[in-house]
């Protein structure tokens, strides 16, 4: 016969598993809200605990081999075709004064910056190359970004892939709307002819084939987040 | 572990874990197992340590992804998020664990001491049936306590090399103590793979040596008569129950009680001061009060308590009861209940 502590041991164990099976991902709705919640702390606590650590290209560049391995080449949205490089237009509206379109020549002849730094995948894996480009900064300053502008939105013609961010890591003297890699303008492959590249993001929030950088006051989803994914998806 | 052949008026049943331990290892079971889970589903989003396009020297199975039903959360972001979600968990329920064990003493069980390596060889004869009888035992055996002590350390470096990869940029610094943002996950993996073989090593020997220790990770009591060094057990090879001897027991009492509240048998309030019978025919004065705790339990009953059987070696002569005294002497079976453990640690740990 079953003493009442077996009947405890088993029973803890067996409630032990059942939790487990009802918390997949794939289960029920409550352990779902649960997991949104705990994103959403998680995200607070994140942004308290390293708002005074380093986030500059020295302190990344520290993690970078001595050599140098060939930058992660995305074969998912090869979408760009030369063709439709003349018709491309980068704008940045939304919660601006002034409203820009700028060609891919007005983005050259910007003030613009030159980095190597690691890119981190969600997957695990990293990886760094050398980028040019302008920084988001001086784009919200050229546009004359509104005191209420919170977040930024940055928007693909690629099947509507956006991400939106926080204004903070959007503004970060490393977060640059790249135009070049390793001295020539971009390819395809990484995400022509202008792409987000910044240290501070994963790289799924580093919107490729950009076409829109939208200012808003409310905070905006993004392809990824919507799915699951961490919003804030901080390195 | 307690030995009734060593100390006559030891209680068979001691309390033996704190409700905080009780409640911050559960808490750990569960948290750690979902840890793990999702981190091999994380892992399985990129199932190498190396770059892409590059080989790595020290992990066999590059390339090869951790078997489905062994991962948890579903997909990356699922898993991602338990991982995120479970990590808070573990490492608040580590501090309170830690601040407990700190704060109460129960750091010193566990503190490695000189004689420890000594100790663990002679529990590795005794489980390769080289030595015949079991090592003396204090709460833990020499190997436990080996593992439990560096448990906290792994903990410690699980969490430092997690959070070397999870903020590589801002911990630039710390990623880079650990060899770059590769090596850190490898260490991460690595660390994460010892724990679950410690793991899994702990749960074998629960089942196969200590079963009476699951339940007093639970009830918090343990009963000490069925602990492997009372019952010189090896894996699986649980000897049979040593003669319980000489154990002073009460002249009858005005009331026995069968069981407490919760109806758990062996645990009886107080009786009545009363002479205290020895088996070998010794007379000794009566405590002012007998331990709720120092009350035989089943298949102990002696004379003085009639309404059940005797049991097989209950009864023992006092020639034989010395004997095993010797023998229990001879395994260095000088034990105390956890308290006194303690005490001798404190000393010994000055």
């Amino acid at each position: 016969m079953m003493d009442r502590r077996r009947f405890l041991a088993l029973g803890g164990l067996s409630a032990a598993a059942l939790l487990a099976e009802a918390c997949d991902s794939r289960g029920p709705r409550s352990a779902q809200s649960i997991l949104r919640w705990a994103e959403r702390e998680n995200e607070g606590v994140e942004r308290f605990l390293f708002r005074h650590t380093s986030m500059d290209h020295a302190a990344s560049a520290r993690n970078v081999a001595g050599r140098m391995p060939s930058y992660y080449i995305s074969r998912s949205h090869p979408v760009w075709d030369e063709r439709v490089r003349g018709k491309w237009a980068l704008e940045v509206g939304g919660a601006v004064a002034r409203p820009l379109r700028l060609t891919l020549e007005d983005l050259a002849k910007l003030p613009h910056v030159t980095q190597r730094i690691n890119h981190y995948c969600v997957e695990g894996w990293t990886a760094s190359t050398q980028f040019t480009g302008v920084r988001v900064s001086e784009l919200a300053r050229l546009a004359g970004i509104r005191p209420d502008a919170g977040y930024a939105d940055f928007q693909s013609f690629d099947s509507g892939y956006h991400e939106s961010w926080d204004l903070e890591s959007a503004m970060h003297p490393q977060t640059l709307v790249a135009f070049a890699r390793e001295g020539r303008f971009l390819d395809a492959w990484y995400g022509a002819p202008a792409r987000v590249h910044s240290p501070v993001k994963l790289g799924y929030k580093n919107t490729k084939y950009l076409t829109r950088v939208v200012f808003m006051p409310q905070r905006n989803g993004g392809y990824w987040s919507d799915k699951g994914y961490e919003w804030y998806g901080g390195t | 572990m307690h030995d009734s052949t060593a100390h006559p008026d030891a209680p068979r049943e001691t309390r033996r874990h704190h409700w905080i331990v009780r409640a911050t290892h559960w808490v750990n079971v569960v948290a750690l197992t979902l840890m793990v889970g999702s981190g091999l589903r994380i892992f399985n989003a990129y199932p190498a340590f190396a770059r892409k396009g590059e080989a790595f020297c020290c992990w066999p199975w590059e390339g090869h992804a951790i078997p489905g039903w062994l991962t948890f959360g579903g997909w990356l972001a699922g898993a991602r998020n338990w991982h995120f979600a479970m990590m808070w968990v573990l490492a608040v329920n580590g501090a309170i664990y830690l601040a407990f064990i700190w704060l109460h003493g129960e750091w010193r069980d566990l503190a490695p001491r000189r004689g420890d390596p000594r100790d663990a060889w002679e529990m590795i004869k005794f489980y390769l049936f080289v030595r015949k009888t079991h090592p003396r035992q204090g709460k833990h055996n020499a190997l436990q306590k080996g593992v439990y002590f560096a448990l906290p350390w792994l903990g410690v470096l699980a969490v430092l090399t997690g959070l070397a990869i999870w903020k590589p940029v801002q911990l630039a610094p710390l990623t880079g103590l650990f060899g770059g943002y590769v090596w850190a996950r490898y260490w991460h993996f690595l660390v994460m793979l010892t724990l679950v073989l410690l793991g899994l090593g702990h749960v074998f020997m629960v089942f196969a040596v200590d079963p009476a220790s699951l339940p007093s990770m639970i009830t918090g009591r343990y009963d000490e008569s069925r602990s492997p060094e009372a019952l010189n057990a090896r894996p699986f090879l649980r000897g049979r129950p040593k003669p319980v001897l000489a154990i002073a027991r009460p002249a009858p009492a005005p009331k026995v009680v069968q069981g407490d509240a919760d109806g758990d048998r062996d645990v009886r309030p107080s009786v009545t001061p009363a002479p205290v019978v020895l088996e070998d025919g010794d007379r000794k004065p009566a405590a002012s009060t007998v331990s709720p705790l120092a009350v035989p339990g089943d298949g102990d009953a002696g004379p003085s308590v009639p309404d059940r059987p005797a049991a097989d070696g209950d009864a023992q002569p006092a020639a034989i009861a010395a004997d095993r005294r010797a023998a229990g002497a001879d395994a260095g079976d000088a034990d105390q209940p956890a308290a006194d453990a303690r005490e001798s640690g404190k000393e010994a740990g000055r």
